[in-house]
């Protein structure tokens, strides 16, 4: 093996299994070492910097960054990464000081953003501090997209959800409402923009085309337009008996929405078994604590009407085996009648564009969805760019917003006459955390508790009132206790191999038996010679250059490492130090860094 | 000194032994010696050894001095009996422990100060009755606790971290040993556990006093250049004479070697030492060859390493004294202490 280049920012960026998790490379070790410390409004303000909005996602996110966390190699749950997310923005001092402002002067530039989304407020809020003039169109009377019209607001109060896209429009952003653009070419033609960002989503709830339909459709609902519904009070009740079909998150907000407006007996209906759901695990809990009923291998057949109006559905009972390509395949071997009063179709969403005509030079392909740029989230006319769901179909809030600065980087390089394929590249400053002789900046200590349970409203009361917030989030308490779970997976353990004796100290001491000094060999052959085997080829392993007493290397397992420092402070000569990566990330007009590691160590090398 | 404890959380994948047992489950509290301290390899071969040979914890005595060797017993197998002596008087509280308890596994672990110093009449006297333990010697030719002064094993000419150069000539424990009629004499690196280990798992078997003289770097005072025992020197001028294989009871012989440079050595509980040649014509079982051999390669200046001397056949203390199989401890007092009217009984044969 060559030895491992760790100046590359990449590669301890990946060490940080969460930052690395998240599509906006949220920098997650350090805000919660800043909540431990009560410094919530810094801890905030560190995650507005790339998520954008920490209220929200605090609540909302779809979580990559969990199921990544160290934590649940070493033992099973990860760190409530989302919740500690929420403590900051619950707890944050004012920041109105801290916040971007819009440039003093315009740079005469005027960029249109279609939906008022998590996309394209992201691409405002990046943007408008650069001078630029954004303005824009949304159909509905009130902001957010989605995440105003599908989250319930027993899920994310509407107070919080306005105030964090205040904080961008109130930068000055021109908006549109009520304004349905129905001609992308006639906004095109217009010649007001310099550049036009697409960010409309995937509003179109997909149907369930089998018979009955129609003839029920008086009691039978999209998902998503349904909640958008309840969001603008045109609905306020529901039948006592609902079925939900389908077993994704807008399912979750049907059925506990449907719980809030009076239904008693509700039915979530799956076509599979547990382990094939689409909705996040902790949302499937949230949804049976409210005695939801998940029915599984369940395949609807019909809807069932008698004069004319809905009584429910008939199911095919079906078991599902994998054939020999590996496909999973049903076989029915009964049925069944489940009566329901209303039916909530929530089996995904499309991307719908009736708007963008198809001679404009934006080209559709499979699936009919705009042909764009993975990098540049251009489409195929140049100036006009997407992102969010309308781009690659249905994902969430947290690549929405991801999509919103990748696409601003390539909207400013646009305007600015700079090639949209020249991204700015991703920095490094690493610095060590050593305090004393075996003191460090973090608390390097390893807590073996276990995740911090959520506490929520009483049941009764929180299933009266559709605006009660169902979680109530950590207190003082349980934050400190979750905070102290984080590995700090961003303390690198850095290695000099020029320093090192070779005495086995760091090996020796390593709690997860992550270390081995041996002979080089090629990466594979060198994984199952390690002191305990490699196995985890998601994890990189670190290679120093030949060690200078016997020409040895040393090697470094990255998967079970829990950062405790021991091997640093075992070390005799501080061929070990714990160094603190921090991932520089560009953002539109930002300054590019320096390529190579910006260094600050405790060791003259 | 670490502030922190060694975290709980461990590889989920280590290996288990028969008995369950992890090889972190042979470890015990923190180390506080220096970081780099060669006292911390021989501790963590040590660990090892445990580990493999699958000793169960309870039938474990560690025994120690003074010294910052003294001190490594509380690093391994918290489970484990021990016992820290008076300064260089571990060797006759191993023997009581030993005549008293036979079936425990014994370990000493001294230095080069408690052995050859202080207590070299003791580790004389141990090795003439053959306790049936395995001494290990951490020697590092200065006196870490005290800041580094000589010790009886600096060779001449090896400089002090101040630059005194020492002319006092050293007492070399394997030369001591063999020439005692030591019946396992060993010198290692606490740098080289493929090494280490299996001399370890062999000493724990052998039937006798089993000693183990290694080369442990005092990182603080004696790993400068002009030192003889550092970590560079030691690596630069070890020369292995043996490689030494331990192959447990019932276990397959998986390692080959070519005919004629290997030795095999069946111990006293049926398991193989192997013993590699790996320096030509050399025999572990001719003590006054290795004597020979040894004084010619100490001469150069050479660190000759490995299982260098092995001999299964004799009695330990036991056998000298003609003791019963079963441990005195387990004797009930009555039958151990019959009393004065069976000792009258006794005496009534010499009236």
């Amino acid at each position: 093996m060559h030895p491992t280049d760790t100046r590359d920012p990449q590669y301890y960026h990946r060490v940080v299994d969460c930052q690395w998790a998240c599509p906006a490379h949220t920098n997650v070790p350090e805000y919660i070492r800043l909540i431990a410390d009560g410094k919530y409004t810094e801890s905030y303000m560190l995650n507005r910097e790339s998520n954008v909005f920490p209220g929200i996602l605090g609540r909302t996110c779809d979580r990559p960054c969990e199921p990544a966390c160290r934590r649940t190699r070493i033992e099973d749950e990860p760190v409530a990464i989302c919740r500690l997310k929420r403590v900051a923005a619950d707890l944050r001092g004012d920041i109105d000081h801290l916040l971007p402002k819009a440039a003093a002067e315009k740079n005469g530039k005027r960029v249109a953003l279609i939906g008022a989304g998590p996309a394209s407020l992201t691409v405002a809020n990046d943007l408008v501090p650069l001078g630029y003039h954004c303005t824009i169109f949304e159909a509905l009377p009130k902001p957010g997209g989605l995440m105003r019209t599908n989250i319930p607001s027993f899920r994310l109060p509407v107070e919080v959800l306005e105030e964090e896209m205040d904080m961008i429009l109130d930068m000055g952003v021109e908006v549109h409402y009520n304004h349905r653009i129905d001609s992308m070419k006639e906004l095109l033609d217009e010649g007001d923009f310099d550049a036009f960002f697409i960010g409309t989503g995937a509003p179109k709830g997909k149907e369930l085309n089998i018979p009955g339909r129609t003839e029920g459709s008086a009691n039978i609902h999209i998902g998503i337009e349904w909640l958008e519904s309840i969001h603008f009070e045109h609905i306020d009740s529901v039948g006592e008996r609902v079925l939900v079909i389908g077993v994704g998150n807008t399912a979750m907000d049907c059925c506990r929405s449907s719980k809030r407006l009076g239904g008693k007996d509700i039915k979530v209906m799956a076509r599979k078994s547990r382990p094939y759901f689409k909705a996040s695990p902790w949302e499937l809990e949230d949804a049976e604590a409210e005695e939801v009923e998940i029915l599984i291998d369940h395949s609807p057949q019909c809807f069932v009407i008698e004069d004319g109006r809905l009584k429910g559905m008939v199911f095919d009972l079906v078991e599902w085996e994998e054939n020999e390509t590996g496909r999973l395949v049903s076989t029915k071997h009964g049925e069944t009648f489940i009566p329901a009063d209303d039916v909530l179709l929530a089996i995904g969403q499309d991307n719908a564009f009736p708007w963008v005509e198809r001679d404009i030079g934006i080209e559709f392909g499979e699936w009919d969805m705009p042909v764009v740029d993975r990098a540049t989230f251009m489409t195929t006319r140049e100036g006009v760019f997407t992102g969010g769901d309308a781009a690659w179909g249905p994902e969430n809030i947290i690549w929405a917003v991801e999509h919103g600065h990748q696409a601003a980087v390539s909207i400013h390089n646009y305007c600015q006459g700079i090639p949209i394929t020249d991204r700015p590249p991703y920095g490094m400053n690493l610095v060590s955390t050593k305090m004393g002789i075996h003191e460090w900046r973090y608390s390097n200590d390893y807590d073996p508790v276990l995740r911090t349970e959520m506490r929520y409203a009483d049941l009764e009361k929180r299933l009266s009132d559709m605006k009660i917030e169902a979680e109530l989030g950590f207190d003082l308490k349980e934050t400190v206790r979750e905070v102290e779970r984080c590995l700090n997976c961003d303390i690198q353990t850095d290695f000099t191999g020029n320093l090192c004796i070779e005495c086995d100290a760091c090996i020796d001491v390593c709690p997860v038996t992550c270390l081995t000094i041996t002979h080089n060999g090629e990466e594979d052959d060198l994984r199952q010679r390690l002191m305990a085997p490699a196995d985890n080829m998601d994890q990189a392993i670190f290679a120093s250059e030949s060690l200078p007493q016997t020409g040895r290397i040393m090697v470094k397992d990255e998967d079970l490492c829990i950062h405790c420092g021991l091997c640093a402070e075992r070390c005799p000569t501080a061929a070990w130090d714990m160094m603190q990566s921090d991932l520089l990330i560009p953002y539109a007009g930002h300054e590019s860094w320096p390529k190579t590691a910006i260094t600050a160590s405790t060791t003259l090398v | 000194m670490s502030y922190i404890k060694k975290p709980v959380a461990r590889h989920p994948k280590l290996k288990v032994n028969s008995l369950g047992l992890t090889v972190r489950d042979y470890e015990g509290s923190m180390s506080t010696l220096c970081a780099g301290c060669g006292h911390d390899g021989v501790t963590a071969a040590l660990i090892q050894a445990f580990f493999e040979l699958e000793v169960e914890p309870h039938r474990l005595a560690k025994l120690s001095g003074i010294g910052c060797s003294s001190k490594t017993p509380s690093y391994f197998v918290s489970e484990a009996h021990g016992f820290n002596a008076v300064h260089g008087r571990m060797p006759s509280v191993a023997a009581g422990a030993n005549a008293a308890h036979r079936d425990l596994l014994y370990v000493g672990i001294s230095g080069d100060g408690d052995s050859l110093s202080i207590g070299l009449g003791q580790f004389c006297h141990a090795i003439r009755r053959n306790v049936n333990m395995l001494y290990i010697l951490e020697n590092n030719g200065v006196y870490g606790l005290t800041k580094g002064q000589f010790s009886a094993s600096a060779d001449i000419g090896s400089t002090s971290k101040g630059g005194v150069v020492n002319r006092q000539g050293p007492i070399d424990p394997v030369n001591t040993a063999l020439s005692l009629g030591a019946t396992f004499v060993a010198r290692s690196f606490s740098g080289d556990k493929d090494q280490l280990v299996p001399i370890m798992k062999s000493g724990l078997r052998h039937n006798g006093f089993a000693f183990v003289d290694v080369i442990s770097p005092c990182v603080t005072f004696n790993d400068h250049q002009g030192s003889t025992k550092s970590y560079a020197h030691t690596r630069s001028h070890m020369h292995e004479v043996i490689e030494t294989d331990f192959v447990p009871l019932r276990s397959e012989i998986t390692t080959e070697y070519s005919e004629g440079s290997m030795q095999s050595v069946t111990m006293h509980d049926g398991s193989v030492v192997k013993l590699h040649k790996v320096a030509g014509e050399y025999d572990p079982t001719d003590r006054r060859a290795v004597l020979d051999y040894l004084v010619d390669v100490g001469s150069r200046g050479e660190i000759a390493t490995g299982l260098l001397y092995l001999e299964e056949a004799g009695d330990d203390m036991h056998g000298f004294e003609n003791t019963v199989d079963e441990p005195l401890v387990e004797i009930p007092f009555a039958d151990l202490c019959p009393g004065s009217k069976a000792l009258e009984e006794v005496q009534k044969e010499w009236w």
